[in-house]
């Protein structure tokens, strides 16, 4: 009796502890700037399919794709697995879903094997990051000690998991089969594996199949309660995020309707501006500045973004800006947003590495005014490097979009500091003045068409 | 070789090309406006495109009009820059001007102003069709209105296709320049990088107009490199640049004499026209515009 007791006790505050965690996450999120992106049900829903679900952005690169098509399969499959453990735990039964027949065969035969190539799969992710020079887009200086340590301990923690359910399976199976019975279930991994197990001892058996048992799913649920101090989070934050996808073409950038507003007044002295919304005790809003200089600045899709992000660089790896050695990296500005809402409003995390770790202490902040995300974690060097080309944007697995965050910080340099380089300043002054980037005068604009002759030739086809 | 310079042309017409203004004054309007842009006006190369295309809008007899001296800069170059004030004003006075008008189609060889006018005049009022000459010329070359034959003869020449960020990514027309330059029946190769994964030319979201940050290299000679080795058949030597380790040399199995970059965006133009001009190819490669091809094909430059 006492074991299903522990187990729904531990049950209890891994679920309470990651609640916890996800709340803050949400709060966190959702200091962002308000965007509408209700609506489009359908079209939401294909999108997470295929790109969620799907994997469909990952298969522009194969052999990562491969690779993490068997680690995502595995932990879909192996899930079920934990819905039987947690039966298991909680009332004491025995591979409860047995009853299931040949369908718990080919369950658990699924299992072992996706188990098995996982641990496979995650020697090659290892391999990709940890050999020298590792996979070029797992370098970077934004690559700093957390993430390269948070990326191989997700990895070690995935092996772990996948060894001991062979040992709680395979010891399950010698028990049995010195008792003369059949474990239900298929298991070509841990039949195998059965034989090496160097013990008859029916004691040792019986605790190593407990201690598989209990350290899987105690393993389970203490990464579930990592996760949201991690860039693995990226294993539930993707499916909300590309469900909240810009469904607009990637080109189209967003209106800032406060401009809007000033912008017709100006023109026609007859509009009225509509009155700005108010606290819900009617005192005004504090003002909210043009473009962001803080993570509050941002819509509160770029701030699920930065959660989403599993700083797997594809977005670096493509960005021309990146390529030919400038400063920019997107995956850097998702990452310095994400460390930046964390540092500013809550954290939730359990390690926070961010503050807490040695990383902090190398760096501390000692500019506390110009803490922001703005000059604080990005500088404007950054982000006048864009070209806005969304080869980023086209290549996230998850559909995060840096692209969007660079030119909100881009319009508060120029908006509320009127910090843009001196060459731009040039170019918005010739627009202004001749209605052209360039100082050319507007009555030219028709002398392409002087002396203007066409071949006559009769149209192919009128 | 140049698309402006036809062997002989018998006949010829001046052209004068049509204000919506002076259509207004008659008491028509046009069925399509042709927005030119600024580089279109007037950026020495581009013009050369803006000749080319409002050619093959005369020969194919379109009812066509421009603004003129009523055109504007749609405010791309101030919006990508983070100036959201100058670009609304832009964008609310050419939407006045052409809602004035009547406008309802729109046809533009600039990427910049076609992605602007289509996806972001909505929302400030100016709600129009709008379609990249990629697109016009594929449909003309579709509907057999342009035969793309009896000028200069693009018959197994090596053309490599530029795609524009603000063509592709942004707006998802990939196959349209590409099926253009398919009727040239010219000896099309694609660059390692295109299409979806196309590397920009480096003049986007207002570089144009700046140097670039400090870095090692300039984007537009990292796309030239990749275009040339395309184009001489050395694409595998670049897996070099890529962090690939090969430490085959693969010789050149095409002289790049004659070859051609194909672009469809001025700001493209204009950087891999400079990036051959770095690499010293300007005699052997030549960077042309979609419309400059089609109507030198056709033989209607005069």
């Amino acid at each position: 009796m006492l074991q299903p007791i522990l187990f729904a006790l531990l049950l209890l505050a891994a679920f309470g502890l990651f609640t916890w965690q996800v709340r803050k996450i949400r709060a966190n999120i959702l200091v962002g700037r308000d965007r509408d992106m209700s609506g489009h049900f359908g079209e939401r829903l294909n999108k997470t399919l295929l790109v969620a679900f799907g994997q469909q952005k990952m298969f522009k690169r194969l052999t990562p794709a491969l690779l993490h098509l068997v680690v995502y399969v595995g932990f879909l499959v192996i899930n079920i697995e934990v819905i039987e453990i947690i039966i298991d735990g909680l009332f004491g039964t025995h591979r409860f879903l047995s009853f299931l027949g040949p369908v718990y065969d080919a369950l658990m035969a699924v299992n072992e094997i996706l188990a098995a190539l996982v641990i496979v799969a995650v020697a090659a992710f290892w391999w990709r990051r940890n050999h020298h020079p590792p996979v070029q887009r797992f370098t970077g200086p934004e690559l700093r000690m957390w993430p390269k340590l948070d990326a191989n301990i997700i990895l070690y923690i995935e092996v772990a998991l996948m060894l001991a359910l062979f040992f709680m399976n395979s010891a399950d199976i010698k028990l049995h089969q010195l008792e003369g019975k059949e474990l239900p279930g298929a298991f070509p991994v841990s039949h195998f594996l059965a034989n090496l197990l160097p013990t008859t001892n029916v004691a040792t058996l019986e605790g190593l199949e407990r201690a598989g048992w209990w350290i899987h799913i105690t393993g389970i649920l203490l990464f579930l309660n990592y996760l949201p101090s991690s860039k693995h989070f990226h294993i539930i934050m993707a499916f909300p995020n590309v469900w909240y996808s810009r469904l607009v073409p990637q080109g189209q950038f967003s209106n800032v309707d406060s401009i809007t507003h000033e912008v017709k007044a100006m023109m026609d002295p007859s509009y009225e501006v509509p009155a700005p919304a108010t606290n819900p005790d009617g005192s005004a809003l504090a003002p909210t500045p043009f473009g962001a200089k803080d993570v509050e600045d941002l819509p509160w899709t770029a701030l699920l973004n930065a959660y989403s992000c599993t700083e797997c660089g594809r977005c670096t790896s493509v960005c021309p800006a990146n390529l030919t050695g400038k400063l920019l990296s997107p995956r850097k500005i998702i990452m310095d947003t994400r460390d930046r809402v964390e540092e500013k409003y809550n954290s939730p995390l359990i390690f926070h590495p961010n503050v807490y770790g040695p990383e902090a202490k190398h760096e501390p902040i000692t500019d506390l005014a110009n803490a922001t995300l703005l000059r604080g974690k990005v500088t404007p060097e950054e982000l006048w490097a864009c070209t806005t080309c969304n080869a980023c944007v086209e290549s996230c697995p998850v559909n995060i979009n840096p692209l969007e965050s660079i030119v909100e910080m881009r319009r508060f340099l120029v908006l509320e500091e009127s910090a843009a380089p001196n060459s731009l300043n040039v170019m918005f002054s010739n627009i202004e003045n001749n209605g052209a980037p360039w100082a050319f005068s507007p009555s030219d604009r028709l002398n392409w068409a002087d002396d203007l002759y066409v071949a006559e030739k009769a149209p192919a086809r009128a | 070789m140049t698309p402006t310079s036809s062997p002989a042309a018998p006949a010829k017409r001046q052209l004068t090309v049509p204000t919506v203004a002076d259509l207004a004054a008659q008491g028509k309007s046009p069925e399509i406006l042709f927005w030119v842009g600024c580089a279109g006006a007037f950026d020495d190369r581009y013009k050369r495109v803006t000749r080319a295309f409002a050619r093959i809008l005369e020969h194919v007899g379109t009812n066509y009009a421009v603004l003129g001296l009523e055109e504007s800069c749609t405010g791309d170059p101030a919006k990508r820059a983070g100036n959201e004030f100058l670009f609304q004003m832009q964008a609310m006075q050419n939407i006045t001007t052409m809602n004035g008008y009547g406008i309802k189609k729109i046809v533009t060889a600039c990427p910049h102003c076609f992605n602007t006018i289509k996806n972001e005049y909505p929302a400030l009022g100016g709600d129009y069709e709008v379609i990249h000459h990629s697109t016009y010329l594929q449909q003309l070359i579709n509907e057999g209105k342009v035969a793309v034959q009896g000028g200069e003869s693009y018959k197994g020449r090596r053309i490599t296709f530029h795609d524009s960020c603000y063509l592709g990514r942004a707006n998802n027309i990939y196959e349209a320049p590409r099926d253009v330059l398919a009727a040239l029946d010219a000896d099309l190769v694609e660059m390692k990088r295109s299409k979806a994964n196309g590397l920009c030319c480096g003049a986007g979201g207002a570089q144009m107009w700046k140097e670039p940050e400090p870095g090692k290299k300039d984007i537009n000679i990292e796309r030239t490199e990749e275009a040339l080795a395309t184009l001489s058949g050395q694409a595998a030597a670049l897996d070099n640049l890529r962090g690939v380790e090969t430490e085959r040399t693969v010789p050149s199995q095409h002289s790049l004499q004659g070859s051609i970059i194909a672009v469809s965006c001025p700001f493209c133009m204009t950087m891999m026209s400079d990036g051959v001009k770095n690499k010293e190819q300007e005699s052997a490669v030549q960077v042309f515009d979609l419309a400059e091809l089609v109507a030198s094909a056709e033989g209607i430059n005069a």
